[in-house]
C-alpha cells in the first residue's frame, strides 16, 4: 500500500519527497521507464550541447535521497496497466504494486512530423536524455542544420548549433517566434537577436518535407513555400502531447491531459495528476491548463503531497518559466495572452528590458528579457496580487525593481 | 579534487568532494546537501543555490557577473556581503576546504 508515483521526472519527483518531509511514512514507490538516475531536463537544450561542455546530466536528487528517504524507485520500469478497483499497477517487469493513493506524473512527449521523410536517419527531437546525448555527438559534426519549430527547444537548439558553427535555419509557420508564449515585442526582439547570432529564422514558413540521401539520411528540407534547405542534421520543436493513455485506459477523464480538481484529484479522489500530463483550472488564466515547466512541475508535486496529507487547498501557484538561447535570457512570470495591453519598460535597444502585460487593468504577466531583477520582482509582486497600473507603467523612467521595492515597505498593498 | 564543507542552519555539516569545474550547487544537489535546490539547473535564473561564503574565502571566488548580482537582490533568505549563488562557483583547487553557510529559506 502507500503512493505509487507513476513518472520519474520533475514532478514525480516532488511529490515523494514533500510526502517525506511532511510526515508519511507508508511506503512510497516510484516507476521510472528511462534508465539511470532521474535528471533536470532544462540544461539538455542549453549548457548540455554548447561546444566543450561536459555532457554530464545534473541529477534531480542524489542517489543517496532514495535510501535515506525510503524511496523505491524503480529505474527502467514501465507502468503497463492500472486496475482502480483493486487499486493496482501492472508493471512490465511482471509485478504488480498496490496503492492508497496514485500520481500520474506521466509528462508529455514530442508531437511528430508526419510529412514525408519525417523519419529519415538524422531527424531528431529533444525531450530525453538519450535525444540529447545522441544530439551532443551529432552536433560535433554536423553542418547544416534545420530545426522545425521556433518554440523554445528549437530557438534554444538554434543558439547552440550556431555555437558549433553550425549553418542553421528555423522554419516556423506562425508569423512569431514561441508565439503561443510571448508577446510581440518580446518576439520581434528575439527575431533580430537571432538573426545576429546568424540564425536564419523563415517565419510563415513550415515544413513541407524532407529529401534523403542515398543511404537513408536526411539531406534536405524543403519548406511550405518550395525553399530547399540542405541538412546534415534536422530537431523537430513542434510542441508536445500529454502521456495520458494510461490514466484514459484507466478511464480517468482525459482531455488535452488528465483533468484534474483544483486539489489536482483525477476524477478518482484515490488517484491524482501532476505537472506536464495535468490539466487543471488554472486562476491566472481563467481557464484549464497544461504548463510545462519545472515551476509547474515542482509546485504542483508538492500540492499534490499535502492533498495526499489530507488538506483540501487549491493549487494556485503562479506561473513561472525561463528559456536561455545562447546569451540571450528570457524569464516570464504570469500568463499572458493575445489580447493583453502590454508596456515595454527598459532598454530593448541595449537588449535589457521587460514587457508588462495587462488585463482588464491588472498586471497579469512580465516577460523579462536579460533582466532577472525585473522577473523578481514581477513574480513578488504578482504572487500578492499586486502592480503598477498601466500608466504608472508607461512613465518614462519606470523600474519594476524600484516599483517592487516600494510595494514592499508598505503596510499592506499598494 | 577540493572538499567543500556545507553548513546547515542547524549546526550540522556535510563535507563533499567536488571535483574540479564542477559547481558548488551541482556538488550540493547530487550528494543531496538540504537546502541547495537549484531549480533552475544552474543558470542564474531561480537563486534557490543561495549560499553564504566564510569571508577567508571570498578573495579566491569567481567575481560577481551583472546576473548572478540581480538575482542576488532576490534571495529568499537576507541577502548579505557573503551571498553568492552556488551554481556561478566552480570548484577549484583554491577553494580547497572552503566553509559555506545554507541560508534558512531558498523558496
Ligand atoms: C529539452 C528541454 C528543455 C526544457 N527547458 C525548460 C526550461 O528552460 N524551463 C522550464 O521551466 N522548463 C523547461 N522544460 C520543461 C520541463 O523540463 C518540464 O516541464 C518538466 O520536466 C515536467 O516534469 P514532469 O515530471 O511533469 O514530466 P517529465 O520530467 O517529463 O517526467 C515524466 C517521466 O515519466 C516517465 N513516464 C511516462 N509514462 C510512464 C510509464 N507508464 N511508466 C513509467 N514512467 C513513465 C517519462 O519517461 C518521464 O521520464 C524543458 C523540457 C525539455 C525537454
Ligand atoms: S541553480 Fe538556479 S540560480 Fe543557481
Amino acid at each position: 500500500m502507500g503512493v505509487v508515483i507513476i513518472g520519474g521526472g520533475q514532478a514525480g519527483l516532488q511529490v515523494a519527497d514533500s510526502l517525506r518531509s511532511g510526515g508519511y511514512e507508508e511506503p512510497i514507490a516510484v516507476i521510472s521507464e528511462e534508465h539511470g538516475l532521474p535528471y533536470q531536463r532544462p540544461p539538455l537544450s542549453k549548457d548540455y550541447l554548447t561546444p566543450g561542455a561536459d555532457p554530464v546530466p545534473l541529477p534531480l536528487r542524489g542517489e543517496t535521497f532514495f535510501t535515506e528517504k525510503n524511496i523505491d524507485l524503480r529505474q527502467g520500469t514501465t507502468a503497463l496497466a492500472v486496475d482502480r478497483s483493486a487499486r493496482t499497477v501492472a508493471l512490465d517487469d511482471g509485478t504488480e504494486l498496490t496503492y492508497d493513493h496514485l500520481v500520474f506524473a506521466t509528462g508529455a512527449r514530442n508531437r511528430r512530423l508526419s510529412c514525408t521523410g519525417a523519419d529519415l536517419d538524422g531527424v531528431f527531437g529533444l525531450k530525453t536524455l538519450v535525444d540529447a546525448q545522441r544530439l551532443h555527438r551529432e552536433l560535433a559534426a554536423a553542418q547544416d542544420v534545420v530545426v522545425v519549430g521556433a518554440g523554445f527547444i528549437g530557438l534554444e537548439f538554434a543558439a547552440a548549433a550556431r555555437a558549433h558553427g553550425c549553418g542553421v535555419t528555423v522554419l516556423e509557420f506562425a508569423a512569431q517566434p514561441m508565439g503561443r508564449a510571448v508577446s510581440e515585442e518580446t518576439g520581434a526582439w528575439f527575431t533580430s537577436a537571432h538573426a545576429e547570432l546568424g540564425v536564419r529564422l523563415r517565419l510563415g514558413e513550415g515544413i513541407e518535407h524532407f529529401e534523403s540521401d542515398e543511404r537513408g539520411r536526411v539531406r534536405a528540407a524543403v519548406s511550405t513555400i518550395g525553399s530547399r534547405y540542405p541538412a546534415d542534421l534536422v530537431v523537430v520543436g513542434i510542441g508536445v502531447v500529454a502521456n495520458d493513455a494510461l490514466a484514459a485506459a484507466a478511464e480517468l477523464k482525459t482531455e488535452n491531459g488528465i483533468v484534474v480538481d483544483a486539489s489536482l484529484r483525477t476524477s478518482d479522489p484515490a488517484v491524482l495528476a501532476v505537472g506536464d500530463c495535468a490539466n487543471f483550472p488554472n486562476v491566472h488564466s481563467g481557464t484549464r491548463t497544461r504548463l510545462e515547466s519545472v515551476q509547474n512541475a515542482t509546485d504542483q508535486g508538492k500540492h499534490a503531497a499535502r492533498t495526499i496529507l489530507g488538506e483540501t487547498t487549491d493549487y494556485t501557484h503562479l506561473p513561472w518559466f525561463w528559456s536561455t538561447q545562447g546569451s540571450f535570457r528570457l524569464q516570464i512570470a504570469g500568463l499572458s495572452s493575445k489580447d493583453d495591453w502590454t508596456v515595454a519598460t527598459g532598454d530593448p535597444g541595449a537588449g535589457k528590458f521587460s514587457v508588462l502585460s495587462f488585463r482588464g487593468g491588472q498586471l497579469a504577466a512580465v516577460e523579462s528579457v536579460n533582466s532577472p531583477a525585473d522577473h523578481m520582482s514581477a513574480r513578488k509582486l504578482l504572487g500578492g496580487g499586486l502592480g503598477p497600473t498601466p500608466d504608472e507603467a508607461a512613465a518614462p523612467g519606470f523600474s519594476l525593481k524600484s516599483y517592487a521595492r516600494q510595494a514592499a515597505s508598505k503596510p499592506s498593498g499598494g | 579534487m577540493s572538499t567543500i564543507i556545507f553548513t546547515q542552519p542547524s549546526g550540522t555539516t556535510d563535507a563533499i568532494t567536488v571535483e574540479e569545474g564542477t559547481s558548488l550547487m551541482r556538488a550540493a544537489v547530487t550528494n543531496g546537501v538540504e537546502g541547495i535546490v537549484g531549480e533552475c539547473g544552474g543558470q542564474a535564473m531561480c537563486a534557490t543555490c543561495h549560499v553564504y561564503v566564510r569571508p577567508e574565502f571570498a578573495a579566491a571566488l569567481p567575481e560577481i557577473a551583472d546576473d548572478e548580482e540581480e538575482m542576488l537582490e532576490c534571495t529568499t533568505a537576507e541577502r548579505t556581503e557573503r551571498s553568492r549563488l552556488g551554481c556561478q562557483i566552480p570548484a577549484t583547487p583554491e577553494l580547497d576546504g572552503m566553509v559555506v553557510d545554507v541560508p534558512s529559506d531558498q523558496v
